[in-house]
């Protein structure tokens, strides 16, 4: 295949000092290479993010522990909160489709190389100044602290006069740039999508995951956005006397919940779409079937954006809306479930009848779709109105939407990392270390989340950093923190696993899976230019195509 | 995969795809369209909310003047990029520096308006609610414009040293774009402010 490296006869490729290949990783403007600063960065985070969860969790292991301090307690959660959303989830899924949507699409590059790489550092950034609030929290006198106001931050947690020293600041403005850096992803990934296709490579032809990047891209641009300008209104209140959030002046706090919601509840659904998108390449590929409803699943993406963008409310249930307010907004998010089950009928349809194949990426992907939909339950559950008002600030809610983002999204990620680590690595990783990985976070995973509803239903409230005895919390609790502890072993062997599996891991070659998209038909890693000559295609599955020219799918479509 | 891929299907004559600067300027309108109704909607909750005066229609004063100067300058831009594109570059040049000509008395008018209301009328980001809202909308607004007048100059100086040619008039027109849309922003900002508002 011509699509092949060029091959370089007899160049010997002497090893390189550090400081230049440290200068190539830093000046890069090249779309995998920016992909995989993303994942690692995001990668750091997660580590870090998840030793404040396991903080938590020894924290409320007992009843009346005081393994840390209610203050230090407050800033765990403030900051594992915003850690895991801005600077896990966010940056790894745009590393996913960074790297992937330019090769899927046959392109060299994304629209704007330049923009991308200012676009990450903005990112990066925006991670280590939250963290330096630890540092340079109170300013040049104190020994610093951390964001304590959770990550929602209402107001008036973050007037002057609750929140003094520069903790909140930190924390708004590691927001805020981060934000600018997702918008500019969001620019480039949709200019990519729109402009950079190869030639036979319509719209209806592409593969889901650059369709579900469009629509994630497009969810960032009008979501994010309110964040950023909340944040704007934050900042011209804590520094230039504003009044947008100060009751004392006739502020509202109220509006600081719309603000922070209208981005708050979206941003889950574009945290989640890219994981649709990681199902909806990897459930085909190990079904032997190609995906069941293309058109289908591409409505029913765009059909969640929209629906998502009018049910923010729901956070809000316990505020004292009006009745309307509360029919309208519980209608709305109950009507999320329509298209979602559609996704989930046309995932369980692709692998009916299949020759399923149990690699440890499609083990985590029939995860996601167990976990996924009793996620979406208990979202409904909460969607309605009275419910939530016995169960909103529980315990429940952290149980559903930890379900959400670490039974579906997280799943979904870890399918994502074993189906094309290959690709990015040119080498497989062990199957033996996957399976553990995968089982013992699915142990630990029910073990801590199954049990966490229960503690919400007898009114545990969240954010408490200790409880009385005897309530009938103590021993799921108990259960709750072996789960977490769980989940951590299995993240370590995962990342022990894409450590050690760099160097010790089979060759893979350019097509492991027997893919179908056009990643698979360049080589592993793909050159820089990823394409020697640009691809041509015909049907939404190039390289079957390809493999069976005797019966192309192009016959079909 | 070019040689056995392509055998299967015709070559499509003409693939041609939107140009990515025009979609990335619609992109960072739609997104920068969001932070405006976020500050449209904190700027009409508020009306009437303050607790101390002064009230919008004891201080405001509609600056028809220079919102015509900014609206003529989204014809001006519009007719410089089809000057170019016909490589009539003396056009271009002239038509170009009224646009900023325009732009700029649009900011000295913004300018003129806050010293009035900062000197007469006491008039703060932190005196009350209007004042906050105010000056984040229209500081927001003029913020746009100032930005957009530096793109403009930079054009212009490139302009004048004979860098700028007729086969750059798509991406003189992808700031064209964005120069309407500051100025659309403004008939939103104009009508909320000084029509709703009062």
């Amino acid at each position: 295949m011509s699509t092949d490296a060029i091959a370089i006869p007899n160049v010997q490729i002497e090893p390189r000092p550090w400081i230049q290949v440290l200068h190539d990783w830093v000046t890069t403007v090249d779309h995998k290479r920016i992909g995989i600063l993303y994942v690692l960065y995001a990668l750091f985070f997660l580590v870090i993010g998840g030793i404040e969860a396991i903080f938590i969790r020894i924290q409320l292991m007992y009843p009346h522990n005081d393994f840390v301090s209610p203050q230090v307690f407050n800033r765990l959660f403030t900051l594992h909160g915003t850690t895991m959303i801005f600077f896990v989830a966010m940056p790894i899924l745009f590393g996913f489709a960074n790297y992937l949507v330019p090769i899927m699409i046959g392109a060299r590059d994304m629209a704007f190389p330049r923009l991308n790489a200012f676009s990450f550092w903005l990112s990066a950034f925006g991670g280590l100044l939250l963290y330096f609030s630890l540092l340079g929290g109170n300013g040049l006198y104190g020994a610093g602290n951390a964001p304590d106001v959770a990550w929602w931050a209402y107001a008036p947690l973050t007037a002057r006069a609750f929140s003094p020293g520069h903790s909140s600041d930190y924390w708004t403005l590691s927001v805020l740039v981060s934000g600018f850096g997702s918008i500019g992803t969001a620019i480039n990934i949709i200019a990519t999508i729109l402009s950079m296709r190869c030639p036979g490579m319509k719209l209806t032809r592409m593969p889901l995951m650059a369709w579900l990047s469009l629509v994630m891209g497009g969810m960032v641009l009008i979501t994010i956005t309110p964040l950023s300008a909340a944040q704007i209104m934050l900042l011209i209140d804590r520094y230039l006397g504003g009044h947008f959030f100060d009751t004392q002046a006739g502020g509202s706090a109220y509006l600081w919940m719309h603000f922070f919601w209208i981005f708050g509840h979206p941003e889950v659904y574009i945290l989640i779409i890219p994981s649709f998108a990681f199902m909806s390449e990897i459930v085909p590929v190990f079904s032997r079937k190609p995906i069941f409803g293309y058109p289908v699943m591409v409505g029913a993406t765009i059909c969640i954006a929209f629906v998502s963008m009018s049910v923010w409310a729901h956070h809000m249930f316990t505020v004292g809306m009006n009745s309307y307010a509360n029919s309208f907004f519980a209608i709305t998010s109950m009507c999320v479930g329509i298209p979602t089950g559609i996704k989930i009928f046309n995932w369980i349809g692709t692998m009916w009848g299949g020759k399923i194949q149990f690699k440890v990426a499609m083990l985590f992907c029939i995860g996601f779709l167990f976990q996924f939909l009793i996620a979406g339950l208990t979202g409904i559950m909460l969607a309605a109105a009275p419910f939530d008002w016995q169960l909103s600030l529980s315990y429940f809610v952290v149980a559903h939407f930890h379900y959400v983002i670490v039974g579906g999204i997280l799943f979904a990620l870890f399918g994502a990392f074993y189906y094309w680590y290959p690709k990015v690595t040119g080498r497989m990783l062990s199957e033996t270390l996957g399976k553990w990985h995968f089982w013992l976070f699915v142990i630990g995973f029910h073990a801590c989340f199954d049990t966490m509803h229960f503690p919400g239903l007898l009114g545990m409230p969240r954010r408490i950093y200790t409880y009385e005895p005897g309530r009938g919390w103590d021993t799921m609790n108990l259960i709750v923190s072996i789960g977490a502890f769980i989940q951590g072993i299995a993240v370590l062997i995962f990342v022990w696993n894409l450590i050690r599996s760099y160097w010790k891991g089979k060759v893979a070659g350019n097509d492991p899976w027997d893919a179908w998209t056009l990643e698979w038909s360049t080589s592993s890693p793909p050159p820089a230019y990823n394409f020697a000559t640009i691809p041509v295609v015909a049907s939404r599955r190039p390289l079957w195509d390809l493999k069976h020219p005797e019966d192309p799918d192009s016959r079909y479509e | 995969m070019s040689a056995a891929a392509t055998s299967l299907t015709e070559i499509p004559g003409a693939w041609t795809l939107p140009y990515r600067g025009k979609v990335a300027m619609a992109c960072l309108i739609i997104a920068e369209s969001a932070i405006f109704t976020i500050f449209v909607v904190a700027y009409l909750f508020y009306l009437g909310k303050s607790l101390t005066g002064p009230t919008p229609s004891e201080v405001l004063e509609t600056p028809i003047f220079f919102t015509v100067c900014l609206l003529s300058s989204s014809l001006t831009v519009h007719f410089a990029g089809r000057s170019l594109e016909r490589n009539n570059r003396g056009a271009f040049l002239g038509l170009w520096s009224l646009t900023i000509i325009l732009g700029g008395l649009f900011l000295f008018g913004t300018g003129r308006e806050w010293h009035r209301l900062i000197y007469e009328h006491r008039l703060t980001i932190s005196t009350n609610l209007f004042g906050t809202t105010y000056y984040s909308l229209v500081g927001l607004h003029a913020f746009h414009v100032t930005v957009g007048l530096i793109m403009l100059l930079t054009v212009l100086i490139f302009g004048l040293v004979g860098r700028v040619g007729s086969d750059q008039f798509r991406r003189i027109d992808v700031l064209a774009l964005y120069w309407h849309f500051v100025d659309a922003v403004w008939v939103v900002v104009f009508t909320v402010v000084y029509i709703v508002g009062r």
